[in-house]
Parts: structure tokens; C-alpha cells; sequence
């Protein structure tokens, strides 16, 4: 199985790749045209900004091979945190135009005055709503819980593209699938045996 | 609704794993890697690891030492111990941990906290703040390990680094410091008190109901703690201990 884990100079790789190995999987950490091209499963990492990562894609000259793999040839593709935003179409983090694979934008957290405490990034250990069952999901531990660390959200126009929500202040979208493109907003290769399970799940089932 | 993070905060010297009273007297309490394992099948909710003696001897973070540390945990991890280059940062941020806790640098230049965080934003910058009461009862911040004695005010200083972008604060009281008699509660509330950013309270706990006070009335975020999970019985023999997660919902429910 041959999963790359797409390098555009934004976030955390390594523990990307730490959690494959975990599952016997060796990931590879790349940017280049021709491992993407031969890749079986693609995972979209990052940390940072809205821009800053669609610029990275741009300048790197990745935008037209992850077309053609993930639109055209329907290669799975899992996006986590920053990486699953830039599938929208926009965010209000930035300006520029997302890749606009699943119809859905990226807004700040914003709390009325009862919530006023609640703390922005939402960062730490939070629970999972299943919304609709999936092979992501698939014999996943009891009380799932996943770590989390972002200001900002999708909203999905499609309620049928969310898999799971998760409640800081308001539920919001954690999950979502739309056929071989999938998100996470938690980071499975933090969040111990139910991040290693779903990780194992989008390699082996997805 | 967000659980409150209990974090087992490691001391690493030289290769190995130690434990301080009052950051003196580093004892001798195991292999770091072993440890980590141990706290993956525990599911801890996150790990500190700091180099003590990194900032004291004037060297670099140990990359090897990190990058064996990160390859094991499958959990957040924060480093600190002499973090004093941006392009340092990176290299700890590639080998898989996701915050770096600068201390000493932060107080020398605190500039430096700014840059780091408007590279790396601010949600992986931590800035910790260790404190002692004087014999009068003022708080006073040490710099290096504890060595220092600093002019600084506790509340101008916190407030400073959240300002130029700390993502969140993590506050060790030195007096309580592997003495397990409970957190300072007051230090905290002032803290806690003067900035919106997650404070994580650290030094002093030896049972899981003081993690719940910490919250309670000193309105931490998040809790540390380092001998009430390496050292068991009053004679503290070395056994790594991790609460289960039904023993901290009752606790903070």
C-alpha cells in the first residue's frame, strides 16, 4: 500500500507518519508530482493558515495532480484540520479560494455571551457524535475521544457530508466524508488507539 | 465539552528521566522512552518533556533524544529545554512534537516569542513562568532551572507573553515542586486571573482531587503534575501511574 503523506512546507508529518508505522504502514512524506502519482491512499496534513496552505499548494505545483488523482481517478484522500478546511470552497481565514471538493466554507468559532469563557482554539480532548455511519468509523473504541487545536470550522451545506459532530460551545461538523474525500478536524495521529484506528481504517478499508 | 488535560510533566537529564523537590535534588526515576510507552497504554492526555539542564549548559534541545521520545507518542507532546532558535522549533516540530514551552529565552528576549509564534502560531508556543514566594510571601520569577532570581513582575510578565503571542501559559510553582502537598492556588488565580489564554498549572499535586481544585478555584485550564505519577508509597518507589478516565470525570464532574 502505497500512502503519501503530501509535504507542502505546513505542519506536523512526522507524527503522521510515527502512527503509520504504528500500524505497519510506511508513509511517505512528500511534494513530489510523481509519488503522488503513484499513490494509493493521500493524506493531507496541516497546521496553520487557510492561506498560507492553499498558496503552498499553488507554488509547489500541486493543485492539478491532486485534481487528477482526487476528482478524476477518485484516489481516497483524507484531509486532517487544516488539511480537510482547504477542501472547502472558502474560510474566513483568508482570501483565497479553497480546492472546493465538498461544498462547505470555514468559519471562526463565535460564541454568544453565554459561551463568552469558552476558549478559542478549541485545544484538547474532545467526543465524537456519530452522525453516520462509515468505514472511517468502522468497530471504532467505545466513547471515542479525539484531540483537537483550531480556531476555525467547516460548515457543510450538505448535512449528508457530515459524519460526526462534536460540541464546543455549538455542535459542529468533526468529520465528514464525500465519496473518496474524507475529513477529520481532530488529530487521529495524536488521539491514541481510536486516531491509530481510524488511521488504520482509511488505509486498510477506505 | 472539552476535557480538562491532566499532563504528566517529565524532567529529562542527560539521557535519562529525573524528578526534583523544590527543582533540587534530581533523582533518578527511569528511561524516558519506557515511560512513554507506559503513558500510551494509560491514554494520557498529553506529555511535557524538559530538559532541565539544556539552557544551564548552554546547549542545543537533544533532536536524538526528541525525536526517540516522539516517535513513541501518540499523544500531544510539548519539549522544553533550551529553546532559543526558530529554525530549532522546526526541526522539533518535524520530529512530531506539536508546542515548544520556552522559559529562560522568553525572559531574556522576549521578542523571541513573538517570532516564534507568528511562524508556528500561537496554539504551539507555550510560555512557562516558573515562580517562588520570598520569605515575605511576594511572588518572584527565576529564570534558569530556578537559579535566577528575575526583577519581574508575576502578572506584567504573564500578560506580556500573552500579548506577543503565547499560546498558553504554563506555570510551575517551584516551593510546591515535587513536594505533592497540593497546588499554590493563589498563583494560579492570579494568573489565571490576568490572562484569557489556557493556563496549565503545574507543581504540588499528589492526588487527583488536587487537580480539581486547581480548576475550581484557581481556574486552570489544564493540570501538571510530575511525582504523582512516577512515584508511589510514602517511601516513593519508582511505578508510573496514570488516573483512569472514569477517576477523572468523577473528579472534575
Amino acid at each position: 500500500m502505497k500512502v503519501v503523506i503530501i509535504d507542502y512546507g505546513s505542519g506536523n508529518l512526522g507524527s503522521i507518519k510515527n502512527m503509520l508505522r504504528k500500524i505497519g504502514v510506511e508513509g511517505i512524506i512528500s511534494s513530489s508530482i510523481s509519488d503522488i502519482e503513484k499513490a494509493e491512499k493521500l493524506i493531507l496534513p496541516g497546521v496553520g493558515t487557510f492561506d498560507h496552505g492553499m498558496r503552498n499548494l499553488g507554488l509547489l505545483g500541486l493543485l492539478p495532480i491532486l485534481e487528477n488523482k482526487v476528482i478524476q481517478k477518485k484516489t481516497p484522500i483524507l484531509g486532517v484540520c487544516l488539511g480537510m478546511q482547504m477542501f472547502a470552497r472558502k474560510s474566513q481565514e483568508g482570501e483565497s479560494r479553497g480546492l472546493g471538493w465538498i461544498d462547505a466554507e470555514v468559519v471562526r468559532f463565535m460564541f454568544d455571551d453565554r459561551e463568552r469563557h469558552l476558549k478559542i482554539p478549541h485545544m484538547g480532548w474532545n467526543l465524537i457524535k456519530i452522525e453516520k455511519e462509515d468505514t472511517l468509523f468502522r468497530e471504532m473504541y467505545p466513547k471515542p475521544r479525539f484531540y483537537f487545536v483550531h480556531s476555525y470550522h467547516m460548515v457543510c451545506r450538505n448535512e449528508s457530508d457530515i459524519l460526526t459532530k462534536t460540541f464546543h460551545g455549538y455542535e459542529f461538523a468533526s468529520s465528514l466524508r464525500k465519496e473518496n474525500i474524507y475529513g477529520v478536524q481532530f488529530h487521529p495521529e495524536k488521539s491514541h488507539k481510536f486516531g491509530m484506528k481510524l488511521l488504520d481504517n482509511f488505509v486498510a478499508l477506505c | 465539552m472539552l476535557k480538562i488535560r491532566v499532563i504528566p510533566c517529565l524532567l529529562l537529564k542527560g539521557q535519562g528521566l529525573v524528578k526534583t523537590v523544590r527543582f533540587k535534588k534530581p533523582k533518578y526515576v527511569g528511561d524516558p522512552i519506557n515511560a512513554v510507552k507506559i503513558f500510551n497504554d494509560k491514554e494520557v492526555d498529553e506529555l511535557v518533556f524538559l530538559d532541565i539542564e539544556a539552557t544551564v549548559d548552554g546547549r542545543k534541545p537533544s533532536f536524538k533524544l526528541i525525536s526517540e521520545i516522539a516517535s513513541e507518542c501518540f499523544m500531544p507532546l510539548s519539549y522544553g529545554g533550551g529553546v532559543r532558535d526558530l529554525d530549532d522549533i522546526k526541526t522539533i516540530f518535524n520530529l512530531g512534537a506539536e508546542k515548544v514551552i520556552i522559559n529562560s529565552y522568553a525572559i531574556e528576549k522576549p521578542d523571541f516569542v513573538r517570532e516564534a509564534s507568528g511562524r508556528y502560531g500561537n496554539q504551539s508556543i507555550v510560555v512557562a513562568v516558573d515562580v517562588k514566594r520570598n520569605p515575605f510571601g511576594k511572588h518572584e520569577i527565576f529564570s534558569l532551572g530556578g537559579r535566577k532570581k528575575t526583577k519581574l513582575n508575576l502578572v506584567d510578565h504573564v500578560k506580556e507573553m500573552e500579548k506577543l503571542g503565547a499560546g498558553e501559559i504554563f506555570l510551575n510553582s517551584i516551593d510546591r515542586d515535587g513536594t505533592m502537598e497540593g497546588y499554590d492556588i493563589e498563583i494560579i488565580k492570579r494568573v489565571t486571573k490576568a490572562v484569557s489564554i489556557p493556563v496549565i498549572a503545574c507543581g504540588g499535586a499528589g492526588k487527583i482531587t488536587d487537580f480539581a481544585e486547581a480548576v475550581e478555584k484557581g481556574r486552570a485550564s489544564a493540570v501538571a503534575a510530575g511525582s504523582m505519577f512516577v512515584f508511589h508509597g510514602k517511601h516513593r518507589a519508582v511505578l508510573i501511574t496514570y488516573p483512569s478516565v472514569q477517576e477523572l470525570e468523577e473528579a472534575f464532574s
